[in-house]
């Protein structure tokens, strides 16, 4: 759920060097230009939603409660208590990428330098691989109930704890390809005329991990979008009146048959947006790949 | 394979300390005196002082940390602040919920998950492997929990196809107790099996066009013997990596597909401790569910290293 399936390390070409080949390769991908095109969307009414929302997104009229959608001024429709869910969904859009870029962003701050530390120095391997399986015998569930436990129920405490369950599927995407990029002949030239550890670590590995970190990345934010649905949907995560995809499909399930689009609207726009990054993230992993033209 | 074996029982018992550790630190980072919260509405000084007494908490942390420990060995987990239930008994009523809704979950997402990737490797290029593909991402991208509210919404309120929410043990009713969780089951195998379909199809794929696969066609086996003979042996080692993986995934899935469907499980027993701020039973069910993480994870691991023994000796580099 949270946690982003982790993509075969796959041997990338190194990134500089092939990048207008990626760019063509997506730009002719009908399924990946749609993507691109939904992700847009979703952006713009994300970053606008205080321009864009047709409605305040908190605000109730409990007299236009469950105004069906297609009602005037309501293009989805209404709630319980008369707030508009079009202008909720914007807002909770807003708060879905909020949460997955936060997420994502945590998990590229840590576990890229512990990636990379652990493929390059044997020594710290095992230290790093056993803190990697600590992270992972604690679900992000229960990662999320012990920080919302401990620190209180908030967008940011939703943020660490998906980000922090993205931690070890990181690490392991760096290592790996840290210990593939090491194994390779210009490096061990670099390093046999005397480059410095630090030097052949961000100058050599780094950057030729970099297609390895993007599209792990890339399905890392849908993944903490999901997430931070489900905590949303349970209380643990944004707490109402904040609109939140979750929070909405929560609040709509207790009169989900007296007004089903309340609980339907929600669900359609976390899986378009969800559904939009995989397929943006399959077609990155797919022109990356230098053995795609095989498949 | 017996340097392996002990290689890897040494590992899972470091993390099982190292987790306990967490859990421990993690219940004395809880805002507020734990004394003020086990006393309740009771404030009086000579009360608190017997409450610390009586939990240890007037003893060093590392006095604590041992009775934690000695005391969960011996599968005492305290007791709730609400309910004043041992929480021992409390999880022992949950689990058997939980696991089988999770192992039910498990054989759905097998069944659909490898038959839906050797379909896409074996018919590639065509309408089959297309769908397949669309439906993968589909089940990855969908809000599982939302896929349970419209089933409930569509199939159960307004079609009356299954119970929309309750539980009946197995041993009391097996068919009531199949028709309550075929629904929640179905919800949460459909994530996994997606995982499954593409793991299982990329696996089929490097398999079709490795050698041995040639020398079987070539000697003339038929299609269906080569794809099923070796498919079959892939598929399981990709059905036991993924379980693998895909544990923590499975067990929060579990938890919030309980909450849906009102199952007297697991998660809904995490959830409702939360919310209740029940702390003894927090730690409990922290503690039970990365022990239960780290012992399945051990059994996966090493069930894999019998299905594929390359594992074992890569293991011991």
């Amino acid at each position: 759920m949270a946690v982003a399936e982790v993509t075969d390390a796959v041997p990338t070409a190194p990134l500089r060097s092939n990048r207008r080949r990626v760019v063509r390769r997506i730009l002719h991908n009908p399924l990946a230009l749609t993507g691109l095109a939904v992700l847009a969307i979703a952006v713009i009414l994300a970053v606008f939603a205080n321009w864009l929302a047709p409605h305040e997104p908190t605000q109730t009229h409990l007299d236009r409660a469950f105004a069906p959608p297609g009602t005037a001024g309501y293009l989805l429709g209404t709630d319980d208590l008369g707030r508009d869910v079009l202008s909720r969904i914007m807002f909770g859009l807003r708060a879905s990428l909020h949460v997955g870029v936060l997420a994502v962003a945590f998990s590229l701050v840590v576990g890229v330098p512990l990636g990379l530390i652990a493929g390059y120095f044997r020594t710290v391997d095992a230290l790093i691989s056993r803190l990697t399986d600590l992270v992972l015998a604690f679900p992000f569930l229960i990662l999320a109930v012990g920080l919302a436990a401990i620190r209180g129920a908030s967008l940011g405490n939703a943020a660490i704890a998906i980000g922090i369950a993205q931690i070890p599927g990181m690490i392991r995407i760096v290592r790996s390809e840290t210990l593939r990029i090491k194994s390779l002949d210009f490096v061990a030239a670099a390093i046999v005329e005397g480059a410095s550890d630090a030097w052949v670590l961000g100058r050599h590995i780094f950057p030729n991990a970099g297609s390895a970190i993007i599209v792990q990345a890339t399905v890392g934010i849908p993944a903490a979008i999901l997430g931070e649905a489900v905590l949303s949907f349970l209380g643990l995560g944004i707490q109402p009146p904040a609109p939140s995809l979750g929070t909405m499909l929560a609040d709509a399930q207790q009169f989900a048959s007296r007004a089903p689009w309340a609980a339907v609207m929600p669900g359609v726009a976390i899986m378009l947006l969800t559904l939009a990054f995989n397929i943006v993230g399959d077609s990155l992993r797919d022109a990356l790949d230098p053995k795609a033209s095989r498949r | 394979m017996r340097r392996y074996l002990l290689n890897r029982l040494w590992q899972s018992a470091v993390t099982l300390v190292l987790a306990t550790i967490v859990v421990f630190a993690g219940v004395r980072a809880l805002p507020g005196d734990p004394a003020l919260a086990l006393a309740g509405e009771d404030r009086d000084p000579e009360s608190l002082r017997a409450i610390r007494e009586q939990y240890g908490l007037d003893q060093s942390w590392l006095v604590q940390f041992w009775q934690f420990v000695s005391h969960a060995a011996r599968g005492d987990l305290g007791q709730s602040i609400r309910t004043g239930t041992p929480v021992r008994s409390m999880i022992m009523s949950a689990l058997p919920v939980t696991i089988e809704l999770s192992v039910l979950a498990i054989l759905i997402a097998s069944v659909i998950g490898v038959g839906a990737g050797v379909i896409a490797a074996v018919r590639r290029g065509r309408p089959a492997e297309w769908a397949a593909n669309a439906l993968a991402l589909l089940g990855l991208s969908v809000p599982h929990f939302w896929l349970g509210l419209m089933a409930i919404l569509y199939l159960s309120v307004a079609l009356g196809l299954f119970p929309a929410s309750g539980f009946v043990p197995f041993f009391s009713n097996p068919v009531a107790n199949l028709h309550h969780l075929i629904l929640p089951a179905l919800i949460l195998g459909t994530g996994l099996s997606a995982v499954i379909m593409r793991q299982t199809r990329s696996s089929m794929l490097d398999a079709l066009s490795a050698d041995y696969i040639r020398t079987a066609e070539a000697k003339g086996l038929p299609p269906k013997a080569v794809v099923g003979k070796h498919a079959l042996r892939n598929s399981l080692i990709v059905v036991v990596t993924i379980v693998g993986l895909q544990l923590g995934a499975l067990i929060s899935g579990a938890v919030v597909t309980e909450r849906i469907f009102a199952l007297p499980g697991f998660g809904k027993l995490t959830v409702d401790a939360v919310f209740q701020r029940d702390y003894p039973v927090i730690q409990a069910v922290v503690l039970v569910t990365a022990t239960a993480y780290i012992v399945i994870n051990l059994l996966v691991d090493l069930l894999y290293s019998v299905i594929d023994p390359r594992i074992r000796v890569r293991g011991e580099a």
